[in-house]
């Protein structure tokens, strides 16, 4: 229960983007059509449940016994930097189409603060190995659902006649406002 | 001091892990790369900016090497690069011509007078919502109210006596200005090239006559005279194919109106 808890509490009511407005560099820069966000959450999703799961044992059976606590950001970095490189060549092999849709936002999810910041809320709030994965995989999640509604909007908005003065990215800036207001709803279930 | 070396040690020995476990992978997952696309890729500045127009330097490597994209695709690289790119990809993509662009229109204030004054808004964008196009004679000619002037970042072009006027050297064939003129004068001239026609008109010889003194008339005496076919008269409008054009000047001499000028 108390894992559920985590992840529904992670997804929708502290939503990575809409609620702590971390990595929207991706969010903005690759919700223009619905495939390319929805491969950019699915690889974000991979790569944060894995590395918040090394990263909590890393944590807790090299660093907290020698005494390396403070070390915990650059070790994280160093995990994130190669899981990124991995995800990297395996997208490249496995699909390329979607390796240069993604283009220079997949090396970028390297320094996407929702996967260090999801590292280190684990650690933050003391979760163990499985508690750490599932608010890994709930993050991502969140931010999968949120960069997926947010192309389905983008798509919608470019056959809008949107004022000269909005178009492009102050309109998508507005939305991401109107998303998170709505979002802030989700905390009513808790 | 023992904490700095445990430390030292605990991110070194990371570090070293995820290197082994990348370059396993690396060999397990490689993709074989196109030879001369990684020489192009080395070439390429490299800060994925994007100017090319393709996503990044990856991929504007790609598209250089399999000649979808010409040797000078990168903007922020120049000549230089360009001409590196060049030599890897062979002559054939090497032998890029440099372009200018060239304000097809002679008829300054003089040639080709306006119908009525007029002195509102200075743009030639507003133009066509005036009574016959614009206040000058003319319907194809400049109006040299200096929209291309706006558009251009490079200072390369100024409106002189009424019409617009390139600088070859300044001009870096970017093409801004081709699409900010409403009536579609300007057009890429190979850099080389000393004549030009100098007139957009498609008028019947008389009507040209009775707006501009200079304006071509197809008459094709260039066309006649011409020892290497290079210039033809199409809809009342002599062109030149720079292809075939060996900058003899012939057809300039033998033009009756002047419209065929030397550049330089």
């Amino acid at each position: 229960m108390k894992l559920l808890v985590i992840a529904v509490s992670a997804a929708l009511v502290n939503n990575v983007v809409l609620s702590r407005f971390l990595g929207l560099c991706p969010f903005l820069g690759v919700s223009k059509s619905i495939k390319t966000a929805a491969g950019m959450g699915a690889a974000v999703i991979a790569v944060v449940t894995v590395s918040s799961s090394i990263c909590s044992l890393l944590y807790d059976y090299l660093l907290v016994p020698l005494d390396l606590v403070y070390l915990n950001t650059i070790v994280f970095i160093l995990i994130i930097a190669a899981l990124v490189q991995f995800v990297e060549m395996v997208l490249k092999k496995k699909s390329h189409a979607l390796y240069e849709s993604l283009g220079v936002y997949l090396p970028l999810i390297t320094t996407n603060c929702c996967v260090l910041g999801t590292a280190l809320t684990n650690v933050q709030d003391s979760y163990g190995l499985a508690e750490s994965v599932v608010n890994g995989f709930g993050t991502s999640a969140g931010f999968c659902i949120a960069i997926i509604l947010m192309a389905g909007i983008r798509e919608k908005t470019q056959y809008n006649n949107v004022p000269e003065s909005f178009k492009g990215m102050p309109i998508v800036l507005l939305t991401a406002g109107l998303m998170s207001i709505a979002f802030f709803g989700f905390a009513g279930i808790m | 001091m023992s904490g700095i070396i445990i430390a030292a040690v605990v991110v070194g020995g990371t570090g070293l892990a995820l290197g082994f476990f990348l370059s396993i992978m690396g060999k397990k997952f490689e993709v074989p790369v196109d030879e001369k696309e990684a020489k192009v890729r080395e070439l390429l500045p490299g800060n994925n900016c994007g100017g090319c127009g393709f996503a990044g330097c990856d991929a504007c490597a790609k598209a250089i090497a399999d000649g979808s994209a010409p040797a000078g695709a990168c903007p922020v690289g120049g000549e230089p690069v360009a001409k590196q790119i060049a030599q890897i990809m062979g002559s054939s993509a090497g032998a890029m011509k440099r372009m200018t662009a060239w304000v097809c229109c002679g008829g300054d204030c003089e040639k080709a007078p306006a119908k009525y004054r007029y002195s509102g808004v200075q743009d030639c964008s507003v133009m066509p919502f005036l009574p016959d196009g614009g206040p000058k004679a003319c319907t194809y000619g400049c109006l040299g109210f200096g929209s291309c002037v706006k558009a251009c970042e490079f200072d390369a072009i100024h409106v002189q006596n009424g019409v617009a006027v390139v600088d070859r050297e300044k001009c870096r064939a970017c093409g801004k200005c081709v699409a900010a003129c409403p009536r579609r004068l300007i057009r890429m001239v190979p850099y080389d090239n000393q004549y030009v026609v100098d007139c957009m008109s498609k008028d019947k010889g008389k009507d040209t006559m009775a707006v501009c003194k200079t304006g071509c008339i197809g008459c094709r005496i260039c066309e006649k005279n011409c020892p290497a076919d290079a210039v033809h008269v199409n809809d009342n409008l002599a062109a030149i194919d720079y292809d075939k054009c060996k900058n003899c000047g012939i057809c300039a001499q033998k033009c009756p109106r002047k419209i065929i000028v030397q550049r330089f």
